[in-house]
């Protein structure tokens, strides 16, 4: 990692240690639940950026990854195998900590999977599927690489809201918390509002980390030749397909963790979340962040999302999102947080500002 | 199954399978002219159905149809002029995601204006419970306005392109749109008259099935991926491969209701795109020659 990115890292580690002593100096506390929403989403998206900005391939199916990830994690955690308790398997299972016994609201004893097991298999069924759909749909360019990705987001939208295991139209909830640590659970109890924040932030920045250095090593700069140019890049000896499989895979299981904390967090998952109206989020937050730019992808992604489950937008949600996409890509295809556009940006302002300091002076003489 | 019931089924999946096509050509019109794929396609068809229940109250059903269509066009017309034609040589992604935005923005809009609330048009002759006895099928005279419209749609547009000046100028743009210009064709009006024209069309078909098939604001994510996949099916670009592919898709989801349940046609749908994309990206009418040329 460069000296650059370091010191944005480290911004960004402060920013997350100071936000909950802002908010409560502020006495706004409840933002943070929110915020940690927001970085949960924000991890699909930085995820996606590799995608999208590095390696210049499109996909309009992450909230189906999302959802693979969270509907893995509700699945497993809510299903009772007390029935079964005393054979042999499940006894091992049990001693091996694979299952967990616990008592739900209505005090009756239930027999679940642990979830750092069901994290284990979010992140497996994300690579699975990811590798199985990555093959061939990233042979496709354009229009058909966006349809066929967009096409799978919707066979697993369909999937989720018709099967009867997955909750239908309902959604799965009562999802159990997670305790990773005797003083940390991932849930959405206001009294682990702070460390849940850091949590999130903590696995934030660990993905961010990852991805840097991704980016400035050799896959990474590969990346940028495919983007630049796929047969460019396949005549000097690269293997393009071969990265491109790798990112869409990473993209993958960056949105199924996403996912599973997010479910965890929430306690419950429902059919929207792999709604094509989310993957299209994803993208907009992608593109008005400037596409290949994993810092403008992370404030943006954390800022729109924010707003939106503060219900800044009201019954305008979706609108927003469509408008942001159309704007952006007329007006500032770079994204808004480029260097370029800044420069520019600053100076017009001194030109504005020099004609009305000639105008003041002007009048005054 | 008794031959009445798989003529029924027959039946269904060609009026389905002919709005498909229709979308499918409105998706081909533009692509011929411009290579962009309108994601907002299916749109159309939402706001055609929209705007003439709207008119048909207070005026007759062919003149809200008619309005329809027309207001429908101006629509796609303006939507070239504001977001596409000073685009100076958009990539690809950027096309995509500019299209994907005007869908949303058409379906919110739409939400707004009208609501969430199911509509239909009347039904053209009769109504819910009349129906027409062809060979011990029982069919909604609805069905037959239907296959008729999208027949005379088809003819229509075929004749347009073969005979008419404009779609003889259309067809040049879509083989070399420089050297149509050289040729003194004004390439800018004619990708605005491509929006007009598909926009139109889709319209249209979104009222002659608005009777059948109700109209929501949110119909045109579903509609427009199956006209894509009947695009595809058909070799994009390719209008009358369309229109047997949109019989054969339609036939297909029509029959697959008595195997599958319904909650997962679209499934199936999207399932044929998907293995038609991997497997014949050109389509199942085109050799393997014109796949050669073309990237995909």
């Amino acid at each position: 990692m460069n000296k650059e990115n370091l010191k944005a890292v480290s911004v960004l580690f402060t920013i997350i240690l100071l936000t909950p002593l802002i908010t409560s100096l502020l006495d706004v506390n409840f933002y943070l639940t929110q915020l940690t929403m927001s970085i949960y989403y924000a991890i699909v998206s930085i995820g996606l950026c590799m995608l999208m900005g590095y390696a210049g391939q499109i996909s309009m199916g992450q909230a189906a990854f999302f959802s693979i990830g969270g509907y893995t994690t509700a699945v497993l955690t809510t299903i009772n195998l007390i029935e079964y308790k005393g054979s042999f398997l499940i006894n091992l299972l049990m001693k091996l900590r694979v299952l967990v016994l616990d008592k739900n609201v209505y005090d009756n004893d239930v027999l679940f999977f642990s979830p750092w097991v069901t994290f284990f298999f979010a992140i497996v069924f994300a690579l699975i599927i990811s590798f199985v759909i990555g093959i061939p749909v990233l042979k496709l360019k354009g229009h058909y690489l966006a349809m066929a990705t967009m096409g799978f987001g919707i066979i697993i939208y369909k999937i989720v809201k018709g099967t009867k295991i997955l909750g239908q139209a309902d959604g799965i909830s009562a999802v159990p918390l997670f305790k990773i640590l005797p003083f940390l659970s991932i849930d959405g109890d206001i009294s682990n509002r702070i460390e849940n924040f850091y949590f999130a932030g903590f696995i934030l920045l660990l993905g961010l980390i990852i991805l840097i250095n991704l980016i400035n090593s050799r896959v990474g700069r590969a990346l940028r030749s495919l983007h630049g140019s796929e047969e460019a890049s396949n005549s000097m000896g690269i293997n393009t397909s071969k990265y491109k499989l790798y990112v869409f895979m990473l993209g993958a299981v960056f949105a199924s963790i996403g996912g599973f904390f997010l479910t965890h967090y929430n306690g419950g998952i429902g059919p929207s979340e792999a709604g094509v109206m989310k993957s299209v989020r994803y993208v907009a937050i992608v593109a008005v962040g400037g596409m290949a730019n994993i810092w403008g992808t992370l404030i943006f992604g954390i800022l729109l999302n924010f707003l939106s489950l503060r219900g800044v937008f009201g019954s305008l949600d979706d609108a927003v999102f469509g408008a942001i996409l159309i704007l952006v890509m007329i007006f500032a295809p770079d994204g808004l947080i480029k260097k370029r556009f800044l420069d520019a940006l600053i100076v017009k302002c001194k030109i504005i500002i020099k004609k009305i300091q000639l105008k003041l002076n002007k009048e005054g003489n | 199954m008794n031959l009445n019931i798989i003529l029924q089924y027959v039946f269904s999946g060609i009026t389905v399978g002919s709005i498909y096509a229709v979308i499918a050509i409105g998706f081909n019109i533009i692509y011929n002219t411009t290579g962009i794929i309108n994601f907002a396609q299916g749109e159309f068809v939402m706001l055609g159905g929209m705007i003439a229940f709207s008119f048909c109250k207070v005026m007759p059903l062919y003149l809200a149809i008619i309005l329809a269509v027309i207001i429908t066009g101006i629509i796609g017309s303006l939507l070239e002029l504001i977001f596409i034609r000073h685009l100076k040589k958009p990539s690809v992604l950027q096309m995509i995601v500019i299209t994907i935005g005007l869908s949303i923005i058409l379906r919110e809009i739409a939400l707004h204006v009208w609501d969430e609330q199911v509509r239909a048009l009347p039904f053209f002759t009769g109504n819910e419970t009349s129906s027409v006895n062809i060979l011990g099928a029982n069919i909604s005279p609805q069905v037959l306005w239907v296959i008729g419209i999208t027949s005379l749609i088809v003819i229509g547009l075929t004749l347009f392109f073969k005979y008419t000046i404009i779609g003889q100028a259309m067809r040049a743009c879509s083989e070399n749109r420089n050297a149509a210009g050289l040729c003194g064709i004004n390439t800018k009006a004619m990708v605005n008259i491509s929006f007009i024209l598909s926009a139109g069309i889709g319209a249209l078909a979104g009222c002659v099935v608005s009777p059948l098939t109700q109209t929501t604001y949110d119909m045109g994510t579903d509609l427009a991926i199956k006209g894509f996949t009947v695009a595809i099916l058909g070799g994009l670009g390719n209008s009358s491969a369309a229109v047997a592919a949109g019989i054969i898709l339609g036939l297909i989801e029509a029959f697959s209701v008595s195997i599958f349940p319904s909650a997962f046609q679209d499934v199936i749908t999207i399932g044929i795109l998907l293995t038609i994309l991997f497997i014949r990206p050109q389509g199942i009418f085109r050799s393997k020659q014109f796949a050669a040329l073309k990237e995909f």
